[in-house]
């Protein structure tokens, strides 16, 4: 398959950054999108120019490190998978496919189609966790949970931060990821103790740093690669409400 | 009270205050649309004039006219709240976006701030043609009489239907998510949530539609 691409290309953090056109050739059906990245730096290099710099890490749609907007569509036009799982197949040979990085303040451009996602551990680090006691590891029967309730939970913490909502979200709000951290730890017995001050903590870290806020329309539900449900909001809405009552 | 100001700067706060005072003003609807309803009772426009009359001179009627007065500016600023800080979060665009993929188009900013620009509009003007000179007019014309001249002018018959189903449209969306915004849109509520969304976003704004229609084209 042969391909035109429109691609994000920004020297720093400064650069203004435009886009640049580039052809591939003889690209397989199979490949996916980062592969056929792959291919295209390997063509730039061997021209001695700098390549695209993309996040990637395991390229199995589990570690959240790649992420880009696809002819306007957070990890390319299929639902439920992440960029690495994208494979050409899905677009039209001949046609040019755009690519840019998630575009967010709070997610500023490092360089090309990589941006900063610090702002996500941050916001884990202002209440993202649970008190533990150290020691042996406890029996994992110990505490009894109820199967809806795991289920509920795992389906929260499915999540794996790679910021696709932001990108999606026409306001830039991280709000299904802080629903899914706040979830995944407020469903289950051990977020309890630190419950109250989570949810504060971390919305507060959200405003902070400069995502916007929800208007429920829901873009980032069916741009989630782990198809993170929206209800998680309402309960992150709930868990607010609840936090600003109880504390 | 420092606690509730900071419940109200933080992102969810803001939406809280727009959810509330958004389904207060719903309620309102309600009231409005079910006392204009007596337009169409055929007795010339007696029960409708009285109704008018006691909504007017009614103390208790009056405070809550305060507190809906309250409840407007609220939804308003906290609605260009919310759109500015948004507008701030994305300072640079994307080439190609496609939201129309995954957002129903009454959920989309542009649509909920036209509209809220619209319905805005319209209800400056509608306190101006109606409220105003009932409430503080020294000698008016009866209520009916003012409705039924307004409503046969085309002109203002046809923009009140106009403004009436942008506020549908607005509701389409803003109803329902209010729900969502104070976290009571759960799996088990949700047939509820969307039945009484009918009414908000399709019955009421057809209910008041019906009115101008039938002065311009019925009677």
């Amino acid at each position: 398959m042969n391909f035109t691409l429109k691609i994000w290309r920004q020297k720093n953090r400064t650069d203004e950054g435009r886009f640049v056109e580039y052809t591939v050739k003889d690209i397989s059906p199979d490949a996916s999108l980062l592969e056929m990245l792959d291919v295209l730096n390997n063509d730039i290099v061997r021209k001695g120019e700098d390549p695209v710099a993309f996040d990637h890490d395991c390229r199995e749609g589990i570690c959240g490190s790649c992420g880009l907007v696809i002819d306007g569509r957070s990890h390319g036009p299929n639902r439920g998978i992440a960029t690495c799982e994208l494979r050409m197949r899905s677009f039209r040979d001949g046609n040019t496919i755009v690519v840019e990085p998630w575009r967010a303040k709070a997610f500023p451009i490092i360089k090309d189609l990589v941006v900063d996602r610090s702002a996500f551990e941050r916001i884990m680090q202002a209440g993202g966790y649970v008190s533990t006691k150290t020691g042996g590891v406890p029996d994992a029967n110990a505490i009894p949970i109820p199967k809806p309730v795991a289920e509920e939970a795992m389906d929260a913490a499915a999540c794996i931060g790679c910021g696709a909502c932001v990108a999606a979200c026409p306001n830039g709000s991280a709000m299904l990821f802080v629903s899914a951290k706040v979830s995944q730890l407020a469903l289950l017995p051990q977020g309890q103790v630190e419950r109250t001050e989570r949810v504060q903590r971390m919305v507060a870290r959200m405003d902070a740093e400069g995502f916007g806020n929800c208007s429920n329309n829901y873009a980032c539900e069916a741009e989630c690669p782990k198809k993170i449900s929206v209800e998680h909001i309402a309960r992150l809405n709930r868990e607010f409400i609840r936090a600003k009552v109880a504390g | 009270m420092k606690s509730l100001v900071k419940f109200f700067q933080s992102s969810v706060g803001k939406k809280i205050a727009m959810s509330l005072s958004g389904l207060f003003l719903c309620t309102f609807l309600i009231v409005h649309v079910s006392i204009n309803l007596l337009l169409f009772v055929n007795d010339g426009g007696a029960m409708y004039n009285e109704y008018s009359a006691f909504m007017s001179s009614n103390v208790i009627i009056r405070t809550i006219e305060i507190v809906l007065f309250l409840g407007i500016v609220i939804h308003m600023i906290s609605g260009v709240w919310v759109w500015l800080k948004n507008r701030a979060s994305r300072p640079i665009g994307y080439d190609t976006y496609k939201l129309s993929d995954n957002a129903p188009l009454s959920s989309r900013t542009p649509m909920l701030t036209t509209s809220a620009a619209l319905v805005g509009f319209f209800l400056v003007s509608h306190l101006i043609t109606f409220w105003i000179p009932t409430r503080f007019g020294a000698e008016h014309k009866l209520p009916y009489v003012m409705v039924s001249e307004a409503f046969s002018d085309p002109t203002l018959g046809i923009f009140y239907i106009i403004a009436v189903a942008f506020l549908g449209f607005h509701l389409k969306h803003g109803f329902q998510a209010s729900f969502q915004t104070l976290g009571l849109k759960t799996k088990r509520y949700l047939w509820l949530i969307q039945s009484l969304a009918v009414i908000f976003w399709l019955l009421i704004p057809l209910a008041f539609a019906a009115m101008p229609a039938y002065f311009l084209w019925f009677r």
